[in-house]
């Protein structure tokens, strides 16, 4: 989906505050995280392991047997790292 | 002309769910409901039940099934008790927040720890801060009825919440009485198709149950609370359509909330709620027959709570006891909480006492009942001036504490 419209935008409350989809995409849950996950390509093999693991969809493949992680969703869980059979992936500490 | 039976109270709830046919119905065994989604079942096996008979896997995943199929715009139908209702008071929670009418019958049944499979209110007045309407059966009959009028009121799109109607575990689920079924077409009559305010389509997606900003929980709760208060009105609509129907009262001058039995100048009350009400309504005619002047109180609808309707009953009246099952560790009962709560800003002010009995199925004979009322009838004579201490508003008359070791024998 591109360019979805803000479903928060001039929100009123329905019974049951159903909204227009698209909530989780305008929610930029990244600005949680406290760890950022960093995929060293060299070591990647390519599995696709961090993307089944992710609990927000946000490891993803960006080219064939090519990973990267948006960071506008990822909350810094870890799972990728810890799941990352060829400890490609390294939690480095946010500086905020 | 609707059929009378002989049956066992969650055998009666059963056929009372085929005559309103549920679209869905979604649920997991537990100790003393069982009989009632087993003979569901039955009736689904038999032809008898048209929508979805779903056997999940856990309480947690029959309510939530219930509430996913609420939210596609399904009449759904669960039963649970005691530790399966715990399981699903997550789901719960989130279909009053979702306002989705799904609507379950709860065997009332106690909490573990100890293991208990026996009878009490514990279960759901831990669910009462969820959004839910709770309503209580008397009787056999009462528990089937009230499973048609929650139905219709949950599904009133102006409500659209939850709502669980309970009877008591094995005294009412699991005792014969004469009960009258309604056919499919007198059901239908009184309950019309759900008309939901929206629905699960993948043609036109929607968001239920998204992520809210603090800029707008707040807003969604309020309009649960709304709701909630305004099902008042409507439960009152729905207890005269009933009797306009079916020809049964429940509370007609009390907006089907609670219901009053006794002289109305009565100076001692006696509240309770689900069976035991029948026991006491029998003691307290013994009294009527003395000319001595008890009245009951009985509390159908706890959720929304009737504020208004016990004020008026118990105008006047100088002791009341309230009896209950169930208890809030480290305060009191909770419906005597909620009544002293109901009555603070008022001058409906009678001394007020609790009793905490029949907890996990113990029996409560008629001769506690009179003790009861004769130690309000003392209370009623000799009022105390003053603060009563909070060790003497509540007593656990039942209690052995012979058998008690934590407790100080000396």
């Amino acid at each position: 989906m591109s360019d979805p419209v803000d479903p928060y935008e001039e929100l009123t409350i329905t019974k049951g505050a159903v909204v227009e989809p698209g909530t989780s995409l305008v929610n930029k849950t990244g600005s949680w995280r406290e760890f950022k996950p960093v995929i060293d390509q060299d070591a990647c093999t390519g599995c696709g392991l961090c993307e089944t693991f992710c609990p927000d969809m946000a490891a993803k493949a960006i080219e064939e047997r090519t990973y990267a992680i948006d960071y506008d969703y990822c909350k810094g869980c870890g799972i990728c790292a810890e799941e990352c059979p060829v400890d490609a992936i390294e939690m480095i500490a946010e500086v905020n | 002309m609707a059929e009378m039976q002989m049956l066992k109270g969650d055998k009666a709830v059963a056929h009372g769910v085929v005559s309103i046919q549920p679209d869905v119905v979604s649920a997991y065994p537990i100790t003393p409901q069982t009989g009632i989604v087993e003979r569901v079942s039955q009736f689904k096996a038999d032809g008898e039940l048209d929508g979805e008979f779903l056997r999940v896997d856990s309480e947690f995943n029959a309510c939530s099934t219930a509430l996913g199929a609420a939210a596609a715009g399904a009449r759904a139908f669960s039963a649970t008790s005691s530790q399966g209702l715990k399981l699903m008071s997550e789901p719960l929670f989130t279909a009053s927040g979702m306002r989705l009418p799904l609507v379950m019958a709860v065997a009332n049944r106690s909490l573990s720890a100890p293991l208990s499979i026996w009878g009490d209110h514990t279960d759901t007045f831990a669910e009462r801060d969820g959004g839910m309407i709770q309503i209580y059966g008397e009787d056999v009959q009462e528990a089937v009825d009230n499973l048609l009028m929650a139905y219709k009121v949950a599904e009133d799109p102006d409500i659209s919440l939850p709502a669980l109607s309970t009877m008591d575990g094995f005294i009412l689920t699991h005792v014969k009485e004469p009960v009258e079924i309604y056919s499919e077409a007198d059901v239908a009559a009184f309950l019309p198709d759900r008309e939901p305010n929206f629905t699960l389509d993948p043609s036109d997606p929607k968001t239920m149950g998204a992520y809210a900003r603090p800029e707008h929980w707040t807003e969604t709760r309020y309009a649960v609370q709304e709701a909630m208060l305004r099902s008042k009105d409507k439960i009152d609509a729905v207890v005269h359509e009933f009797a306009e129907q079916f020809g049964r009262e429940y509370g007609l001058d009390y907006r089907g909330l609670i219901d009053v039995y006794g002289p109305e100048d009565a100076d001692v009350a006696i509240i309770t709620l689900g069976s035991l009400v029948g026991t006491v309504k029998d003691v307290l005619d013994e009294y009527e027959e003395r000319g001595e002047s008890v009245k009951l109180v009985k509390i159908r609808v706890y959720r929304p709570f009737p504020i208004d309707e016990l004020r008026a009953a118990l105008r006047g009246v100088d002791a009341a006891a309230v009896l209950e099952k169930d208890v809030s560790l480290g305060y009191q009962g909770g419906l005597v909480t909620d009544l002293k709560a109901a009555l603070y800003n008022t001058d409906v002010r009678p001394d007020i006492r609790s009793f905490i009995v029949g907890l996990a199925g113990r029996d409560i004979q008629r001769r506690e009942i009179r003790e009861v009322v004769a130690e309000m009838q003392r209370l009623a004579a000799d009022p105390v001036s003053g603060t009563v201490a909070f060790e003497d508003e509540e007593s656990w008359p039942q209690v052995r504490e012979d058998i008690l070791e934590e407790v100080d024998q000396s």
